[in-house]
């Protein structure tokens, strides 16, 4: 059991190192470096800047040593909580991150609740009705969900929502709740307006939950031990939910790890179509404006925190399977 | 009675058996694909949009780059099958762009006395066939009138260009990424998997860890960050190449994960042995016997991968920071559906979207029929 927690969280640690070069690579990537950029954008607002005072900036960010050392000071700034500055808007990237970050894991994990709340009833009645026509229906609905792109749905609903009920189903927040600072109303406001989102994220990973339930569902029910207690008289929803639909449960857990990646990029897009306050609009307008320490910063932490959401469902995983804890597998 | 049908049946059953004795693995894969009728089904879809992929131009019914102030945001036009007589001919109406005074929004008057009449293979834009002949035959035209008044099925965008025509030149664009993104993707896959599967050891274990580090990563900031990084300078061309780079940089790892499994448990069977022992070489034993036992399984694993690549483009130039114009795409083609204001002025803009989904669907279809048939000795 300690080893399969060591095993996991230095996988985790090495992924969010390996996260950290991919988001400094992105910061490099752009022709110039952050002064030069800095520079132009304070002559676009008027004031000089000497080439003194570059090269004493360039010097205090280590631009002008190798690229090695760069990484390491940006990463230790990282690690003491300073992304940088936000050329774009002249804050702190923290500060203009802000709320977006929890609004961007919050969405996600309710369209991962979603997937499981439908996936799972849909694959234990696909398996224990298979080939009916509710079956069959299932596996299209699945398919399609699987066919659309999620930035599509979006746009499809919203053009529906748009066409039948006048309205503009965009945002997470009423009007008067958007700049309002958290109350009690306000969350509430965030729970009424979180289930089409979370749909639309839900709709496009529901379709493989299902065939990975149903397919292990089928498995179990041909086991011996379902007819055993088929046998000893137990009703047939007692028989199906206890013993089947838990064994079945477990690869369906284990798939959280590559399902939160999904949803966390099918999250970006969506709110763009939709424009939530996450941190997607706030992506794309600094990678389209250059601003790459909002970009670099966003990019890091989204990746951490999606491994760092796989680390605890690895966590659960081993809560809910015995054989891991027993160290027999994983 | 019974005995006399078994006597008969009987030669027929063996000859049947001998046939799937003497047959390849491919061919046992393909009887087994017959099977299944939807996954046929979706493979003679993929087949027909190829076609219309090659066929892009001759389809066309205008160019798909020209624009004119004077016809934006056409609604798709209504075609009449039969004349006024009742036989057929099929004809569109004139149309008439008046100025809604309230609006200043273009609209467009149909006028029922003048008569546009469908032709087939019509002389339009200039363009190479195949890459290869210069012609200007194009499939369907009107037979007479103005560049403004040129035939357009699904209506025309803000700048007036024809919606149908760029809809095909964008399925071509679409569909050639999803199959050059595959083989780089395939590439990848098939060298790394093979390896990783092959030799075992800390190399498969070193593999298996970037496998998945490259799984647990949420790709779509990552491919915004790459794809917004391209120089604003590069042609068409160059981000057409460096956007399918950068997709198939993370989509190699399903392909990778597959072939490694096959080699696994391929290592171990007799005929590798047997092979073996006979003193066949290591790369005879690869390509000889091994390969055409798990061929089928790259196949519906690709079939599998082209999806997920076709939406990547698409979803990358949806948000701009894919294929740019004047490159046209699925992905480019939605952009100008992006807001509501644009869809509720021009919703047949959306129509992009069907390809999209049909073609995604088709592929999954088929590639589910593949990999069933994969096995068929299962």
């Amino acid at each position: 059991m300690i080893t399969y927690i060591t095993r996991r969280l230095v996988l985790a640690l090495v992924t969010c190192w390996a996260i950290s070069v991919i988001s400094f690579i992105i910061i490099q990537l752009p022709p110039g470096d952050f002064v030069n950029s800095y520079i132009a954008n304070l002559s676009a607002s008027g004031s000089m800047v000497s080439a003194a005072e570059a090269d004493a900036m360039r010097e205090q960010y280590g631009l002008n040593r190798p690229i090695w050392v760069q990484y390491g000071k940006w990463m230790g700034r990282v690690l003491q909580g300073d992304f940088g500055m936000s050329m774009e808007w002249g804050r702190p990237v923290l500060e203009v991150i802000g709320d977006r970050l929890w609004l961007t894991i919050v969405i996600s994990i309710a369209a991962i609740i979603l997937t499981w709340g439908i996936a799972l009833p849909i694959g234990i009645y696909s398996a224990v009705r298979q080939y009916s026509i509710a079956d069959y229906i299932f596996t299209l609905i699945g398919f399609i969900g699987l066919a659309v792109p999620n930035f599509l749905l979006a746009l499809i609903i919203m053009y529906l929502g748009f066409k039948y009920f006048g309205a503009n189903i965009g945002g997470l927040f009423s009007p008067e709740y958007d700049l309002a600072p958290w109350s009690w109303d306000k969350v509430w406001d965030l729970m009424s307006h979180l289930p089409l989102p979370a749909f639309i994220l839900a709709l496009a990973g529901t379709a493989q939950l299902i065939r990975i339930m149903r397919a292990n569902l089928l498995d179990e029910l041909r086991r011996p031990y379902v007819t055993t207690a088929r046998a000893r008289g137990l009703q047939e929803w007692r028989v199906i939910m206890k013993y089947p639909v838990r064994a079945a449960l477990n690869p369906f857990a284990s798939t959280i790890g590559y399902l939160l990646p999904f949803v966390v990029s099918g999250s970006i897009v969506v709110s763009l179509v939709l424009s939530l306050p996450t941190v997607g609009p706030l992506l794309l307008r600094a990678l389209v404006a250059q601003d790459m320490f909002l970009a670099g910063a966003i990019v890091l932490l989204l990746g951490v925190l999606t491994v760092i959401g796989t680390f605890l469902s690895d966590l659960m995983l081993m809560w809910i399977d015995p054989r891991i804890r027993a160290g027999m597998h994983g | 009675m019974s005995a006399a049908i078994s006597t008969a049946a009987a030669p027929v059953t063996t000859a049947a058996e001998e046939k799937v004795a003497v047959a390849t693995q491919l061919q046992l894969t393909w009887w087994r694909f017959r099977r299944h009728k939807v996954a046929v089904a979706s493979g003679v879809i993929v087949l027909f949009f190829y076609l219309v992929a090659v066929l892009a131009d001759f389809l066309a019914t205008n160019d798909p780059y020209a624009t004119l102030a004077a016809r934006s945001y056409i609604p798709p036009q209504e075609i009449h099958w039969f004349d006024a007589d009742g036989s057929f001919r099929p004809h569109v109406f004139a149309l008439e762009g008046k100025r809604d005074m309230k609006t200043f929004r273009l609209v467009y008057v149909a006028d029922p006395e003048d008569k546009r009449y469908l032709e087939l293979f019509v002389d339009g834009y200039p363009y190479r066939l195949l890459g290869l002949f210069e012609t200007n035959l194009h499939l369907l035209g009107l037979d007479r009138g103005a560049p403004e008044e040129a035939l357009f099925l699904l209506g025309t965008d803000q700048l007036g260009r024809d919606f149908w025509s760029r809809l095909v030149l964008a399925t071509r664009t679409s569909l050639f990424i999803g199959l050059a993104g595959v083989a780089i993707s395939l590439f990848l896959g098939v060298l790394l998997g093979g390896i990783s599967g092959m030799y075992g050891g800390w190399i498969d274990t070193v593999i298996q860890r970037v496998i998945e580090i490259l799984r647990s990563i949420p790709t779509i900031p990552l491919w915004m960050g790459l794809a917004a990084a391209l120089p604003a300078t590069w042609s068409v061309l160059q981000v057409y190449l460096a956007i399918t780079v950068i997709i198939s940089l993370i989509g190699w790892t399903e392909l990778a994960r597959v072939v490694r499994g096959r080699f696994l448990s391929l290592r171990e069977e007799d005929f590798v042995m047997a092979a073996e022992l006979a003193g066949a070489s290591q790369l005879r034993i690869i390509f000889r016997h091994m390969v055409p036992s798990f061929l089928s399984h790259i196949i519906a694993a690709v079939s599998l991968a082209l999806p997920a690549m076709i939406i990547s483009e698409t979803t990358l130039s949806f948000l701009g920071l894919g294929l740019r114009p004047p490159a046209i795409s699925w992905g480019v083609l939605l952009q100008d559906a992006q807001n509501i204001q644009a869809l509720a002025i021009a919703p047949w803009l959306l129509m992009a979207a069907i390809p999209v989904i049909v073609v995604i669907l088709a592929f999954n279809f088929l590639g589910d029929g593949l990999r069933d048939a994969a096995d068929p000795y299962g």
